[in-house]
């Protein structure tokens, strides 16, 4: 029987068919389902580039009056968890033990001339900052903090005694979309980004493949099904299921983690199913071209999950990126995703940068779908 | 549409069809008659699959015509597909769908609605006996009853033409009959069927056959017309005295025969001229050894186009040495089975199963899909773990000591298990490695698999690249490195061409004669007749068991001699049906 590219009947119960594949196959649901929830908890609770406190050692070997404010004014910072050493421990090896095990994630010096010094202006009394370098991000909080302390320190020490405090000027810092900087507000809507890769891409890049292993695909031929009839009943269901599991990635994000959404779920909605075509499009066409599942799936995590994680700027930031990489990261579309979400989730609706991620992400999407039309065989020697 | 021509309804004018220069089908011209069946045969690798891929359109012929109902597959695929049938040799199913879901989407597929898609199915079902299945996913089915869904599924559109690619491949006697019968009834309605098979005796059924090889077609015509030319080249050497396999190669090596294979207690053997038979003393056969004319098969025929059978002597066997036992080991039971009895949850895979093995001997292990064979022979060479009973292997329980258990046997799997990516040196140094030989004596292993199986010009081919005789070579080379004294083969000539089945069968026979048990499993029940005995298990029992001989003996109806074994299987497996419906 003669008809046009799309059979409506045909188009149909090809995806009736795939949707009860995904129904029935408890992995596709461990991975549009389960799998995005955990990963929001951990992005959301386990990783947390904020440190809130760090527990700082102090080594006090001077008991002068300042060299005790100094310790009061480390005990009183919201920052920090300060472990006075005292007795044996209050020594300098004792110390370097801790920090050695990780006890604590620094060790603060304060030397038995601190407070002479201090008092009779004789050179500068230095205090001594043992971190772990091994942790810089650690290391450079912990050195802000200090930094903060000596400053609150010298002020509460120059009103005591009636002096000017001698400030210049003052840096008001306003942290504008996430006041608080909280990580877990950028890091989470990112996340969504590497869940829309593993449904959109992994999960396909499965799916044509199986067929051709299981013999299916040869018997498809067969019939009357056309190209665009079998490329459609891919997407379409995977399209949905995509969608479902992104909604529910917002649902837990707003709801659960408290992340605050700016823009519009519509725009957020828009976005997001471009990306996932984008995603789609390169998880079939993995598939269609290798027809083999293992090696479209480890294909799809180099190519889209790698990238996705460590490249589209949710975590690292691209601008600190070296200036090659900088370019790759042009080239994957989860970094025009992230974008886009960071924008919707922490500032709102910014047209201009809605617009020009969502262009690249169209121009992705439309790259990938239209390779994998391309490459879709209607016989076995295409 | 002008009308038919009456010369048939698929033709065929000098077909050829490359794969990257490497030709897979020559030359190939035929008409196919309508509402026929053709029998497509031929080894593995002679063009069988691509005759029936060119035919659907699914491959595009580097030269050549094909009309179907005159059409051109390629450039009117569209039109063609409403009319054509296809069941490829894995047939399409999906597995997580039921058997009711499988239909639907193969009846959307081809936009049968309404109560003729109601009918249809209803027929189908009933036609297959599958209405008692259609809630369950197609995954869960037996082989059998997946072929059967999918030549349902196949039907749906009422096609003109049927392409069947190897439809009873895997599939167990009964339903292979049950299958036939379905295509013959549909024959009957004027479907044209092609029919590809690897089994000649199915092949003999059909209306016509196509005999291919390499690529070229070798004959084409009524089975009987070809079986005709082997009229009085047929016979069998009865009552042997002596010890068969002995007198089957020395038959081999007579010059007027020129294939020659183990029936029973019996020698069925080709003669190169009709009426010239070979001396009778020189085969020292026994005092009331005689010959007696046999009807020739279109294997016989096959064997002949092919230009005869390997030889009958075994240069693996003569490299090897006699297989002796311990002195406290029972050369009456070397393997042993007693009580063996495996539960998979609330599923019995294997109830209770005895039988014991002499030194010496080939013990086939017979059954349809799914009745335990499988299990019973994992469980007997140490890979699964009896749920009750013991399995003993040269006295070792398998049980307590698998290890020390399986440095005695050679296991050649199902399907091909030796790595395919690994040269076929790579992989025989690599078995070597594993059976504990090292240096010199490795080496020296290694060269003499090399010059026994001819594998010289393969030894830098990856082994997955190999033609299929010559994986079942490596597979066997492999098997037998370390000289066990024990052989374990699973299906082991499952889709091989008769020469090869040949050549492996002499190995074996080699080999037993000097000393080495043989546990098989087979579907080719002509095979069967090679084993010393038999056990027929059936629903994870032995329901039979004996020498080949005495088991169609037990399935004879009074008076009836010479039943074939395919017959004997399905009367037994018939028979305990009924009995245990009687007991239930």
């Amino acid at each position: 029987m003669k008809h046009g590219p799309i059979n409506l009947r045909h188009l149909l119960a090809l995806c009736r068919k795939e949707s009860y594949q995904i129904v029935r196959d408890p992995s596709s649901i461990l991975i549009a389902f389960v799998l995005p929830v955990l990963l929001l908890f951990i992005f959301g609770y386990g990783i947390n580039l904020d440190t809130s406190k760090v527990r700082l050692g102090v080594v006090l070997e001077d008991q002068g009056i300042e060299a005790r404010r100094f310790a009061d004014v480390l005990k009183g910072s919201p920052f920090l968890e300060v472990e006075m050493g005292t007795g044996n421990g209050n020594s300098r090896t004792a110390m370097q033990q801790q920090l050695q095990e990780g006890k604590v994630r620094g060790m603060l010096v304060i030397g038995s001339d601190f407070s002479s010094r201090v008092r009779s202006h004789r050179g500068v009394a230095s205090l001594q900052l043992l971190t772990d370098g091994a942790e810089p991000n650690t290391a450079n909080f912990l050195y802000s903090y200090l930094q903060g302390c000596l400053q609150v320190w010298q002020q509460q020490r120059a009103t005591d005694q009636g002096l000017p405090v001698q400030t210049f000027s003052t840096l008001e810092p306003r942290y504008w979309f996430n006041p608080t900087t909280v990580s877990r507000n950028f890091l989470v809507p990112g996340s969504i980004s590497v869940i829309m890769t593993v449904i959109g891409a992994l999960l396909t890049s499965l799916v044509v493949a199986r067929e051709w292993e299981r013999g299916t695909m040869e018997a498809l031929l067969s019939t009357s099904v056309t190209k665009t009839e079998l490329l459609l009943s891919k997407i379409l269901p995977y399209y949905v299921l995509g969608m479902v599991a992104m909604t529910l990635c917002v649902l837990v994000t707003t709801m659960l983690l408290d992340v605050p959404l700016h823009g519009s779920f519509w725009i957020l909605f828009i976005v997001s199913s471009l990306f996932l075509g984008s995603g789609l499009g390169l998880g079939l066409f993995l598939s269609t071209v290798t027809r083999n599942q293992f090696v479209a799936a480890q294909t799809a995590l180099i190519a889209a999950f790698l990238p996705a994680t460590m490249l589209s700027g949710f975590v690292f930031e691209i601008a600190s990126m070296p200036i090659v990489i900088q370019g790759v990261s042009y080239l994957i579309p989860a970094r025009y995703f992230v974008s886009a979400l960071q924008t919707l989730f922490q500032a709102g609706d910014i047209w201009h940068i809605i617009l020009i991620n969502s262009a690249f992400l169209l121009a992705s999407a439309l790259f990938w779908l239209g390779l994998t039309a391309l490459k879709t065989a209607r016989r076995l020697d295409d | 549409m002008t009308p038919n021509p009456p010369s048939g309804a698929i033709s065929i004018a000098d077909l050829h069809h490359q794969f990257d220069g490497r030709p897979a089908l020559s030359g190939i011209s035929t008409a196919i008659q309508r509402g026929k069946i053709t029998g497509l045969v031929g080894p593995d690798g002679s063009g069988k699959t691509t005759l029936i891929r060119l035919i659907a359109g699914l491959l595009k012929a580097t030269s050549g015509t094909i009309k179907v109902e005159n059409l051109d597959p390629i450039a009117n695929a569209s039109q063609l597909r409403g009319q054509l049938g296809y069941m490829p040799q894995k047939f399409g199913l999906y597995e997580d769908l039921t058997v009711q879901e499988n239909l639907n989407l193969y009846a959307d597929l081809c936009d049968l609605t309404g109560t003729a898609r109601n009918e249809s199915f209803k027929k189908l079902l009933t036609f297959t006996d599958l209405a008692r299945f259609t809630g369950r996913p197609a995954g869960k089915l037996s082989g059998g009853m997946k072929q059967k869904l999918g030549l349902a599924c196949t039907l749906l559109g009422s096609p003109k033409v049927l392409l069947l690619d190897e439809p009873s491949v895997g599939v167990d006697p009964i339903s292979r009959r049950e299958l036939w019968k379905m295509v013959g009834a549909l024959a009957h309605d004027g479907i044209t069927v092609i029919w590809s098979t690897s089994y000649l005796d199915e092949a003999e059924l059909c209306d016509e056959v196509l005999l291919m090889s390499e690529g070229l077609l070798k004959f084409n015509g009524a089975p009987q017309e070809i079986i005709n030319t082997m009229r009085g080249r047929s016979i069998q050497l009865r009552e042997l005295g002596t010890n068969k396999r002995a007198v089957l190669k020395t038959a081999l090596h007579c010059p007027e025969i020129i294939d020659g294979v183990i029936q029973g207690h019996a020698l069925r053997l080709v003669l190169k001229t009709a009426g010239v038979l070979p001396d009778l003393a020189s085969l020292n056969a026994g005092p009331n050894a005689h010959f007696v004319e046999v009807k020739p098969c279109l294997e016989d025929a096959f064997i002949d186009i092919l230009g005869g059978g390997p030889g009958g002597t075994s240069v693996l066997a003569e490299h090897m040495p006699i297989a002796r036992l311990a002195p406290d080991i029972d050369p009456d039971s070397v393997i042993e089975a007693t009580q063996l009895t495996r539960v998979f949850g609330d599923f019995t895979a294997t109830d209770h199963v005895d039988f014991k093995v002499k030194r010496g001997e080939i013990f086939g292990l017979l059954g349809p899909n799914g009745a335990g064979k499988s299990t019973t022979f994992k469980m007997m060479c140490g890979l699964l773990r009896p749920t009750s009973g013991q399995a003993k292997v040269m006295g070792i329980d398998l049980k307590t000591s698998a290890s020390q258990a399986r440095a005695q046997l050679g296991y050649m799997a199902q399907k091909f298990a030796l790595y395919g990516n690994l040269s076929v040196d790579q992989n025989l140094q690599f078995f070597s490695g594993i059976y504990g030989l090292r240096g010199k004596a490795q080496q020296e292993m290694v060269n003499d698999m090399v010059r026994v199986f001819n594998l010289e010009p393969y030894l830098n081919t990856q082994a997955v690249t190999l033609p299929l005789g010559f994986k079942q070579r490596l597979a066997l080379s492999c098997a037998v490195m370390h000289h066990p004294p024990i052989l374990f083969l699973d299906e082991p000539t499952s889709g091989v061409d008769p020469i090869t089945r040949r050549e492996f069968w002499t190995h074996i026979n080699g080999l037993v004669e000097k000393g080495v048990t043989v546990m098989v499993t087979t579907h080719f029940m002509d095979e069967a007749e090679y084993c010393d005995r038999i056990a027929l298990i059936y629903r994870a029992r032995t329901i039979a068991a004996g020498t080949p001989d005495a088991l169609k003996l037990m399935a004879s109806k009074e008076g009836e001699t010479d039943i074939t074994m395919e017959e004997t299987f399905i009367r037994l497996v018939e028979r305990d049906d009924s009995e245990r419906k009687v007991a239930a």
